[in-house]
């Protein structure tokens, strides 16, 4: 038997070469999506987080193609439009995408705001409240959020549950497709693809509470540059995220290409997938067993006896009525 | 021939005893494929609308099956009671004698007929059921459409705002909605239908005995006895 792969804690060193079994295992999940009762897990793993630094970042897509590599998709060619966007937008084919977005800022300097786009793997996820298929979504006690292509049925309810908009269904495989953070990799001891392939490090990977200590060291030191606005985005309405990012302009995560100011599961959501189940299902399993049991105890409403003759009588009189004097019967 | 309170192929089969035809074999047809659809369509729902209830998902083959011929079979539903609708609309219309019906609600359960207003072809809780299927129907089919996910792009060039996200959220909030609301309407309509002894068979033979007409559907049979071989002046006895 090898040896269970260690945690990873960062994606900047080089992983372990030996052979090592899986560290993200079956027991470790947390949430199941259309699973009432989750055995609790016998262990907590230690929470880890992706942090992106979007002052960091160039734009070079180096995390786009390592996810690509990595997971093995096939985005497809698409068309120039004069924007820096490849693909337009995230597909099934792929999992993160360079968000392109122009700022003019008070002193009327440009900006060029370049942020990753991806799952943000939520702490409270509304993909997985959404779906209806037993085992398709799972959350580990890592906090990463998963998707499970066997267990999905291709319905499309993640879609309209995520506050970011990120799961898409593929069109020909008719499953959910989103980033995994690497659960693959992380079992085995390795950070991220993406992480590993940022060529600046505006992409690290490691426990959550590492992550919020680099990004304050971060939000420090831009500070001191003159970006009074900088903070981190861990939105506390979703219960806070696995991926989160260091912005210059915190007060403002909607100059980020749409980053939502305050996500938070759609009370619309909540209401569909809460009270509307409950009291639903009452109703109809009350009616249902009211009918039941009324059915079988009740003799009905019978037509008598008497009640065919008078149609008999009503039917022979008409009929030897003449149709000009049938007003009135 | 009269057709205020029947429709055109409604007649008196025989006189001893009284059976009327109630409906035709093409009408019972589309009843009937309303019917299973409306059921099939129920059962492959609700096994998307609670966890609980995922395991009919296995009637149909599992959750990929369900999810595709859920919609398929809503398109069917939608068409085929579209076909009975254009049958029946006009004898739902509300008449003055359903007020007093409803009015007379108590009596209706307690099974005193003779209490109750003279009626044509249909009462107020049959138009209840009529009009409360129609309008859900609208409903969910509209708002199928709407989470159809293999179909949104279907929405694009006509409608966006229908394909968006917070579209989306509010259709299957209203689906599932409508789907509690037409299960329940069903649950009525049967129930309804095997409470009143003598009504199920005019959507298999087709026929009632004339004492079911003359105690709940009064005025159709006399609407019917009529109608009954008028003789038509302008024939020659050779015709
Ligand atoms: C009239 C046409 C209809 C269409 C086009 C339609 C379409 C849909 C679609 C697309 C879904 C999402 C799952 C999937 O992709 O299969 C769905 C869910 C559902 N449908 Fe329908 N449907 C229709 C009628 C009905 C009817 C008549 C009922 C009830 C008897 C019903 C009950 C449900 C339920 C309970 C769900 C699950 C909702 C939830 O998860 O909360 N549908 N329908
Ligand atoms: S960002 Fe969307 S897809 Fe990712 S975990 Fe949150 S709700 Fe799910
Ligand atoms: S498409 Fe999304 S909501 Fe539907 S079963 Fe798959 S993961 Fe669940």
């Amino acid at each position: 038997m090898t040896e269970r792969a260690p945690q990873p804690t960062t994606a900047a060193a080089n992983p372990p070469v030996q052979p090592l079994t899986s560290n993200l295992l079956p027991s470790d999940v947390v949430r199941i999506s259309a699973t009432a009762n989750v055995p609790a897990p016998e262990r907590q793993l230690e929470k880890v987080a992706k942090l992106i630094d979007v002052s960091k970042c160039i734009g070079c897509k180096a995390c786009q193609s390592a996810c690509i590599e990595w997971n093995d998709t096939h985005p497809d060619m698409e068309e120039n439009v004069g924007v820096y966007e490849n693909p337009h937008d995230l597909t099934p084919e792929m999992f993160t995408l360079m968000r392109f977005d122009e700022y003019v800022n008070p002193e009327g300097d440009l900006e060029w705001l370049i942020r990753k786009d991806g799952c943000m793997h939520c702490e409270d996820p509304g993909c997985l409240k959404a779906c209806p298929a037993p085992g398709a979504i799972v959350q580990y006690s890592n906090g990463i959020v998963d998707f499970v292509s066997s267990n999905c049925i291709g319905c499309g309810y993640c879609v309209s549950g995520c506050p970011f908009d990120v799961p898409r269904i593929h069109k020909t495989a008719q499953v959910s497709k989103k980033c995994t953070l690497c659960s693959d990799r992380v079992a085995v001891g390795q950070g991220p693809a993406c992480a590993k392939a940022c060529p600046t490090q505006a992409i690290t990977f490691g426990t959550k509470e590492s992550q919020i200590a680099l990004a304050n060291e971060r939000i420090e030191d831009l500070k001191s540059r003159g970006y009074d606005n900088a903070g981190l985005y861990d939105p506390q309405g979703v219960g806070g995220t696995h991926v989160m990012y260091v912005l210059h302009h915190a007060d403002k995560p909607g100059l980020y290409s749409g980053l939502p100011e305050d996500p938070r599961i759609s009370p619309v959501v909540e209401g569909w997938k809460g009270a509307t189940k409950t009291i639903g299902l009452a109703a109809m399993g009350l009616a249902a067993a009211g009918a039941v049991l009324h059915g079988l105890f009740s003799k009905g409403n019978q037509v008598s006896a008497e009640e065919e003759h008078e149609a008999e009588e009503l039917v022979v009189k008409t009929a030897a009525t003449p149709p000009e004097n049938r007003e009135g019967l | 021939m009269s057709h205020e309170y029947s429709a055109p192929g409604d007649h008196i089969e025989s006189t001893k005893p009284v059976t009327v035809s109630r409906y035709r074999g093409i009408t019972r047809l589309n009843h009937w494929v309303t019917a299973l659809s409306l059921i099939i369509l129920a059962i492959s729902g609700l096994a998307l609308f609670h966890p609980s209830l995922f395991f009919l998902s296995g009637l149909f083959g599992g959750g990929q099956v369900v999810r595709w011929l859920h919609p398929a079979v809503g398109i069917v539903l939608f068409i085929s009671f579209f076909l009975l609708f254009l049958q029946m609309w006009k004898l739902n219309l509300p008449r003055r004698e359903d007020a007093i019906w409803v009015a007379h609600i108590g009596d209706v359960v307690a099974g005193n007929d003779e209490k109750l207003p003279e009626l044509g072809k249909y009462n107020a809780g049959q138009k209840f059921v009529f009009w409360a299927m129609t309008g859900l129907i609208l409903l969910l089919i509209l708002t199928g459409l709407m989470i159809w996910e293999q179909q949104i792009p279907l929405w694009e060039p006509y409608a966006p705002w229908a394909a968006t996200i917070p579209a989306r959220r509010i259709a299957l909030l209203v689906h599932s909605l409508s789907a509690v609301g037409i299960v329940l309407v069903f649950i009525l309509h049967v129930y309804a239908a095997i409470w009143t002894r003598g009504t199920l068979r005019a959507m298999t033979t087709g026929s009632v005995t004339g004492g079911w007409a003359f105690r709940h559907h009064r005025k159709w049979l006399r609407e019917l006895a009529k109608n009954r071989k008028a003789p038509d002046n302008n024939k020659t006895p050779a015709e």
